[in-house]
């Protein structure tokens, strides 16, 4: 399992264009949310605002760039036939599906958690000056600010699992990155057609987007579909989902 | 070439499948979405102007039947609102668009012509017609008021004291009987407080009462003394209104509002927008399909061969860019052409409120739609012939339109001024072809891109995204001329 991990990592990260695509998911996450933060406004107490949900506003851009991390993962193996090259050197399929899993998960979890704590800190600094002060019923210094951050960093690196899964069920990175950002954001869309109805709670507790939105929020957690670690889990589910569906397409399959 | 180009797209069966789900899905979410009203029959139906667009029309109305010419003055010495906060509690607000003033209108039918002079909260002195008309004069806080009416023409004054006075405007009522019904008014529209997000937004109904003073009428066909109080559209269904006529002043309280109605939040309903929610599947289908059709060529090395065929670069990203816009089109007209009208039929028979649309918007909605995924199929080849890879097309075609809308519109988490800025700089502002419903600016509301109202007119915002599409085909071009297949 060693070997495979190192053989992984090295083929991975040794691509130059994986490094900034880090880089890309940071900068463009923290980007979305600083602009969040700057125009958010909380004129009177109780002004239902989330502190926690405006300063991960940038998860919303940063998720595609952690779906285009877990495609590229494997999706390039395939379109140059690396991959038979791959699977001649580590045969055992299941424990190259888990190398590529882990040496993906790890530094998409490195700069999520910088793409979602960076903007944390500096909510806590400028949020007050925009009026989500004490007097009006926020604290931004709570335990809850970083669990919604630790939350927001892990639903990105899930969401990056969930495409490398994907992508080794497609094998075709174009298709694959279709279906990835189709799942993750038309949920909600498609959940608007069905606006106050009961169905609409269940597509919001269904798809990965809303319930890893849900495990983000750190009020009104009473009139959410999910909890916010059920809505972590609902994510994970998909997660493993796709790694099992790509698993199985993989030993059952040629190259 | 795009005979060449048109082969290879439809020889690929997997190809054409997908543009055929694509359209399918326009179709069949538009038919399929629900959302339940309790709008069923006429319920909802609200009163239309002269023009034929639906309108509030409920007001305090003080008033005496006037036949032929005349001329009616009234001095306005204060104007104050206050907002039903929760039942039974008041506060004291400043309603921008709270109005008293004097008024001639066909009859007390709601929806009936009108001409009306008015000192507004903080809109300051305003002459309004017929709902839509709106014309500005003096900013005062209370002042003196003149109507004068000659035929079908109304003309509206203006005076700080009674003495110097100043001409507000003019307008013509085709639709004004020999006798109309004409007096003092006060009217007060929902009170809307908006926080950030589109989410939180406080609206309550207010209340605004008015003191006139110097009431004087000279008319032609003779003026009697009996005033009488009639709750038009009984306060649009606020509190009650009323009014205490002592020593020649008049107390007057009214709320609701005399203008087009709106489709923000204190508004009834949903926009045909909501049938096309398919666009958004098609939009990532149609991505897909376009990306491959392109980087197909450099995978199997093929384009060694389109290129020695035709060694003009340009024209087989030309040629590749038309076939990929055309087909998108096609699947977009077809889906679009059933979401749209039977959308609409759905939504109605499931008791939903969708404001009028003319047949133009609706065609100009139903091909805008197609038009934008035909844009966007286009911006896929550009940017997979630029970077060689369908992936990258793909997450950015998504990035740049679905992100910011979904952001903008379906969830809107983002600060309304946030929400505006993305849909007029990127390319999702080519939904502003969707917009169906008219923005006021005499009517107070959040015209956000939630409630259907687009900061750029339709065509401006395809506008943005051909630009987007246009830089990115330069780019695709320079690297195609310069670059080794």
């Amino acid at each position: 399992m060693r070997r495979a991990v190192r053989a992984e990592w090295a083929k991975t990260w040794s691509d130059p264009g994986a490094a900034w695509l880090l880089a890309a998911l940071v900068v463009l996450s923290v980007a979305v949310s600083a602009a969040a933060i700057g125009t958010a406004r909380c004129q009177a107490a109780a002004c239902g605002q989330d502190p926690a949900r405006i300063s991960l506003t940038g998860v919303y851009l940063g998720q595609a760039v952690a779906a285009l991390a877990g495609v590229l993962a494997t999706g390039g193996e395939y379109g140059t036939g690396m991959i038979r090259v791959t699977l001649a050197a580590i045969s055992r399929r299941r424990r190259l599906l888990a190398a590529k899993a882990l040496v993906l998960a790890g530094p998409v979890l490195a700069a999520a958690v910088l793409a979602t704590v960076a903007p944390m800190l500096a909510a806590r600094f400028v949020l007050p000056g925009h009026g989500f002060t004490v007097a009006h019923g926020y604290d931004l210094v709570s335990g809850g600010m970083w669990r919604a951050a630790l939350c927001a960093a892990v639903y990105l690196t899930l969401v990056a699992v969930f495409s490398l899964g994907v992508t080794t069920a497609v094998r075709d990175s174009a298709a694959a990155i279709g279906i990835v950002l189709g799942i993750v954001y038309l949920f909600p869309v498609v959940a608007q057609l069905f606006r106050g109805q009961t169905l609409q709670r269940h597509l919001e507790q269904i798809g990965p987007l809303a319930a890893g939105l849900d495990a983000q929020a750190t009020i009104g957690l009473r009139g959410l579909p999910l909890t916010p670690w059920q809505g972590l889990g609902v994510v994970a589910l998909w997660a493993a989902g796709a790694l099992i569906l790509g698993g199985a397409a993989l030993c059952l399959r040629d190259a | 070439m795009i005979a060449a180009e048109w082969i290879k797209f439809r020889t690929v069966r997997g190809w054409v499948l997908a543009v055929l789900i694509a359209a399918v899905a326009i179709g069949v979410l538009g038919v399929v979405g629900g959302g339940q009203g309790s709008c069923y029959g006429n319920s909802c139906t609200l009163p239309t102007g002269p023009g034929g667009e639906p309108v509030s029309d409920s007001f305090y109305f003080v008033r005496q039947a006037l036949t032929g010419n005349g001329t009616i003055t009234a001095r306005v010495t204060s104007l104050t609102s206050v907002a039903n906060s929760a039942p039974r509690t008041t506060r004291q607000v400043i309603e921008p668009w709270a109005k008293a003033g004097l008024i001639l209108k066909a009859s007390l039918k709601q929806g009936s012509p009108y001409a009306a002079i008015m000192i507004t909260g903080t809109q300051g002195i305003r002459l309004q017609d017929d709902f839509t008309g709106d014309t500005a004069g003096p900013a005062l806080r209370a002042g003196w008021l003149r109507l004068v009416r000659d035929g079908a023409m109304v003309t509206g004054y203006a005076s700080p004291d009674g003495r110097r006075w100043t001409k507000v405007g003019s307008v013509t009522l085709p639709g004004l009987p020999q006798t109309v019904q004409g007096g003092l008014f006060v009217t007060s529209p929902q009170y809307t407080q908006t926080a950030v997000g589109v989410s939180q937004i406080f609206g309550s109904l207010s209340q605004s009462t008015a003191a006139f003073s110097h009431v004087t009428l000279t008319w032609q066909g003779g003026v009697g003394h009996a005033w009488a109080g009639t709750d038009v559209g009984g306060g649009g269904g606020g509190p009650p209104g009323g009014y205490r006529a002592v020593g020649g002043t008049f107390t007057i309280t009214g709320s609701g509002d005399i203008a087009p109605s709106t489709n923000g939040p204190s508004g009834l309903g949903v926009t045909i927008g909501q049938t096309l929610v398919g666009t958004f599947v098609a939009l990532i289908i149609l991505a897909v399909v376009a990306a491959m059709f392109m980087t197909a060529e450099y995978r199997r090395g093929l384009i060694r061969v389109t290129l020695a065929a035709c060694p003009r670069r340009g024209r087989v990203l030309a040629a590749k860019a038309c076939v990929a816009g055309l087909a998108a089109f096609a699947a977009g007209l077809a889906g679009t052409a059933v979401a749209v009208p039977f959308g609409e039929r759905a939504l109605r028979s499931h008791g939903v409120y969708l404001p009028p649309v003319s047949l133009l918007a609706q065609v100009r909605v139903v091909t805008g739609t197609a038009a934008v995924l035909a844009v966007c199929a286009v911006l896929a080849v550009a940017i997979a012939a630029f970077a060689r890879r369908g992936v990258y097309a793909v997450a950015a075609v998504v990035g740049l339109i679905v992100v910011p809308y979904v952001l903008a519109v379906t969830i809107p988490v983002v600060p309304l001024n946030l929400a505006d800025w993305l849909m007029r700089v990127t390319p999702a502002a080519a939904f502003a072809l969707q917009q169906t419903v008219i923005q006021y600016p005499q009517v107070d509301d959040v015209y956000a891109p939630a409630y259907g109202y687009f900061p750029l007119a339709p065509w401006a915002g395809l506008g943005v995204l051909c630009a987007w599409t246009a830089l990115a085909l330069a780019l695709a071009y320079l690297a195609l001329e310069r670059r080794d297949a």
